[in-house]
């Protein structure tokens, strides 16, 4: 009841179809790790570029905003479940007649290296680059795969 | 190792703040731009990581140029996530032009999600001169 109360109010007016409450926890779960999946990450987030872990029963996914790359410039490696994505991106120097009016966009090296929770097959990972993001997809070891036992009667 | 470049350093999205209230779900992010200018133009670069170039609409009325982006990045739901850093939503910007563009002439790519508009200046440098003819 008091939960209740206390959510009603004063949000009431403000809160549209796509809540406050869901972005803070969108938010915040940037932060926590879900208790399944131990991800770990070698600092929170802060570090260039971002990431987005996700799982399913086969594969790992991890995607990436990492506009303005060309693929030589941009390095994934795995080993076991340590994963690397490393670079260097480049913004190409204007002429020198230009004036600048704004300027954020950055250009330097970056590196990131995290655990994934278990061992992938470093022979099957695939990684793609396209329009600017990064896709990896790494496919799970069979020893770490959920297995199914048949149960005899 | 040299120290030829630094270290990336890592900007949250940033979340356009609209008045309005949006009619389809997601969040809607600003894109990180450079903008310059020389005598004949003003260039805007701004970084739109997973938009291909069909997605993307630029929009100039009067002195007010819109940049849109979809990206066609999407978490299936079938994925469980482990580790979410950063939001995959709309890209838009708005800038307000101080001078008169070429419409016909303004040019645009994209190239790996960086978008690239070129705005040909008709400015004060060029005026027109009305030819005054006699019989």
């Amino acid at each position: 009841m008091l939960i209740r109360q206390v959510k009603r109010w004063p949000f009431e007016n403000q809160l549209n179809g796509f809540s406050e409450l869901d972005r803070l926890r969108r938010d915040l779960s940037r932060f926590l790790t879900t208790p399944g999946g131990q991800v770990g990450l070698d600092s929170p987030a802060g570090v260039y570029p971002f990431l987005t872990v996700t799982q399913d029963q086969d594969n790992f996914y991890i995607r990436s905003e990492i506009p303005g790359m060309t693929m030589d410039e941009l390095d994934v490696s795995v080993t076991g479940r340590n994963v690397t994505v490393s670079g260097e991106r480049k913004i190409p120097t204007e002429d020198q007649q230009v004036r600048y009016h704004r300027r954020e966009r950055e250009a330097g090296k970056f590196r990131r290296q995290f655990n994934l929770p278990s061992d992938v097959d470093c022979d099957k990972v695939e990684a793609k680059y396209r329009h600017g993001a990064l896709m990896v997809i790494l496919p799970k070891a069979e020893s770490a795969k959920p297995r199914k036992i048949a149960i005899n009667g | 190792m040299a120290q030829a470049t630094q270290d990336i350093q890592t900007r949250d999205k940033q979340e356009v703040q609209s008045p309005a209230e949006p009619t389809t779900p997601g969040r809607v992010f600003s894109p990180l731009v450079d903008i310059f200018e020389d005598d004949q133009a003003l260039t805007i670069v701004a970084d739109m990581p997973g938009v291909p170039s069909e997605n993307v609409s630029i929009d100039l009325q009067e002195d007010t140029l819109t940049l849109t982006g979809v990206p066609t990045l999407t978490v299936p739901d079938s994925e469980e996530t482990l580790v979410q850093e950063f939001e995959i939503g709309k890209f838009f910007r708005q800038f307000r032009l101080s001078e008169v563009i070429d419409q016909p002439h303004i040019k645009a790519n994209l190239n790996h999600g960086v978008l690239r508009v070129t705005l040909p200046k008709i400015g004060p440098a060029k005026p027109r001169k009305v030819q005054i003819t006699e019989h």
